[in-house]
């Protein structure tokens, strides 16, 4: 077992082996330009881009016209709501999405409020999930776009999708859903869901960073976006800019692997991700954040309460995790994912999200368990919140001096 | 962002953790910081009739650098007068532990936790509690 151990698979993955070595050809011997028609170098690099496009195509049931690759979820986010909005803006201009979305699509909202569009910012409840008798009520006759994520970055929770894109339907409205964190890990069928446009990245399922697609429905309804990059009108008029080739055949081959072994894998991580929360559970006032039975197979997020998370994952020095904590920025703000749960700004400090992995063993998440236990602990033991909680002290009772 | 070896070295074998006798006349606590934001500090000193630390104790609910911060503080304390621990300066905390920018707050309240623990002690043994300005985090 090599350490540090890597538990951070929400915020990138390793590459899978298989994917660099489907990669490396692109590097060199077929390097050519995608968009070259007249020669063999061209040809060679497009037939890898054909190829990729079936295989991420087929991960979630899309034809492959349907596909634009993008840099990653983000641009694919981006482009998808400023996109939507510029298309659609005469048929109406609201939009709505969650609080808890990732800041991609929470930021680009706010770039098109600048322009002219009214966002509603759906709460979600304690566990995570929308409520969707809020959802029915936000829908007015300018509703254009609903942007809901699929499984949560931060907690894993998965939201009602199919439920979320009926209704949205029903108002005639498109819906979109930032996939980044399900795609490659659980079923995921545009059609079956009834999703219209979807953004996701390789470097979340084993492939390489720096590449990303956007699915856009092309029947019932055929949906356009205005392209956000003027150019070479690349990816059907909608994404200009030379293709990255070696990227796209990358995540392409990270679509097929996870196609091909997703079952299996889901089980086995869940299976291990349950150990990890039902192991950990056990130390004393420790809370498991978010929706536990509509959850990612690979994520448990959980507070240790009376110990801080950044000041935890310093003992937890052979585990590479990340905590809701942002003891490190500016701004002292805890994670809003967690806040938006109603989670309290101490117990929001004192997360931790553990995400695993293709490349995650048994012996690694045993050790993981270990030492997480003894950092909780040692930390505890530290803590003078910790010592008046023993002593029967409500935290709740003392004015505290914030700073 | 890394550490420092001598955030680490606190952090790994904090100084002086634990608790004194908060109801003697003797002892001083000073607790700073709130849960929601993400630090608490709990330091306490022990006088003696000369108004000289004896002991300093801490325990402290934060990051690696607000632990090590607190475990200096009481390393510093120990020997000093009352009067020459309100001298202590935020600063040189930051500077003795190399804290980044952004790590700078862990020290300032390490210094609001002497400051308030040498007051606490003050209130209770007749004198005046000293003026503070206000803190500054």
């Amino acid at each position: 077992m090599n350490l540090p151990i890597y538990l951070d698979n929400n915020a990138t993955t390793p590459m899978d082996p298989r994917v660099l070595e489907a990669m490396l050809p692109y590097f060199n011997a077929k390097f050519g330009n995608a968009a070259s028609r007249n020669h063999a170098f061209g040809w060679a690099a497009e037939e890898g881009v054909d190829y990729a496009r079936e295989q991420v195509a087929k991960l979630i049931g899309a034809n492959e016209k349907e596909i634009i690759f993008t840099s990653g979820a983000t641009e694919s986010d981006n482009l998808a709501i400023k996109g939507v909005f510029e298309m659609y803006k005469d048929k109406g201009n609201h939009i709505i999405t969650c609080v808890t979305e990732h800041k991609a699509v929470l930021d680009a909202c706010k770039h098109v409020e600048k322009l002219g569009a009214e966002v509603t910012y759906l709460p979600v409840k304690s566990d995570g999930l929308i409520d969707l008798t809020a959802l029915e009520a936000a829908f007015t006759e300018k509703t254009i776009l609903v942007s809901i994520m699929y499984g949560n970055n931060e907690i894993g929770v998965i939201q009602p999708i199919k439920e979320i894109a009926a209704m949205t339907h029903k108002h005639g409205a498109l819906f979109m859903t930032d996939a980044t964190q399900a795609v490659g890990k659980i079923p995921v069928d545009v059609n079956a869901d009834g999703i219209d446009l979807m953004a996701f990245s390789a470097h979340k399922m084993y492939g390489p960073k720096g590449v990303g697609a956007l699915y856009v429905r092309r029947k019932n309804p055929r949906v356009k976006v205005t392209a956000q990059m003027d150019g070479g009108g690349h990816e059907r008029g909608m994404r200009s800019g030379t293709l990255n080739v070696p990227g796209i055949v990358g995540l392409g081959k990270a679509c097929e692997l996870c196609r091909l072994e997703m079952d299996s894998e889901a089980k086995r991580l869940s299976a291990l991700r349950d150990k990890l929360q039902t192991s950990l559970t056990v130390l004393e006032e420790s809370y498991v954040n978010g929706n536990t039975e509509h959850r990612l197979p690979h994520v448990a997020n959980i507070s240790f309460k009376y110990v801080e998370g950044e000041g935890l994952m310093m003992a937890m020095k052979d585990l590479a995790v990340s905590s809701g904590s942002a003891c490190t920025s500016a701004s002292l703000e805890p994670s809003y994912v967690l806040k938006s749960l109603g989670l309290s700004d101490d117990l929001a400090h004192s997360s931790i999200r553990f995400g695993l992995g293709r490349f995650t063993t048994e012996e690694e998440v045993d050790f993981a368990i270990e030492q997480t236990k003894k950092a909780v602990n040692h930390l505890r033991d530290l803590s003078p919140l910790w010592e008046m909680f023993k002593e029967g002290i409500d935290l709740d009772k003392i004015e505290w001096a914030e700073h | 962002m890394a550490y420092s070896e001598k955030v680490i070295d606190h952090y790994t074998h904090p100084r002086n953790v634990g608790t004194l006798d908060k109801s003697s006349t003797a002892v001083g606590t000073g607790l700073v910081g709130a849960p929601e934001c993400g630090d608490v500090m709990r330091l306490q000193i022990q006088v003696d009739e000369n108004h000289v630390i004896t002991d300093a104790k801490f325990k402290t609910f934060g990051c690696g650098s607000a632990i090590a911060s607190s475990s200096l503080a009481t390393e510093w304390l120990k020997g000093k007068s009352i009067d020459d621990a309100m001298k202590i300066d935020n600063m040189d905390i930051v500077e003795e532990l190399a804290l980044p920018p952004v790590k700078i707050h862990c020290s300032v309240l390490a210094e609001d936790a002497i400051k308030a623990a040498i007051n606490d002690y003050r209130v209770k043994n007749g004198m005046e509690a000293l003026e503070l300005p206000k803190s500054h985090h």
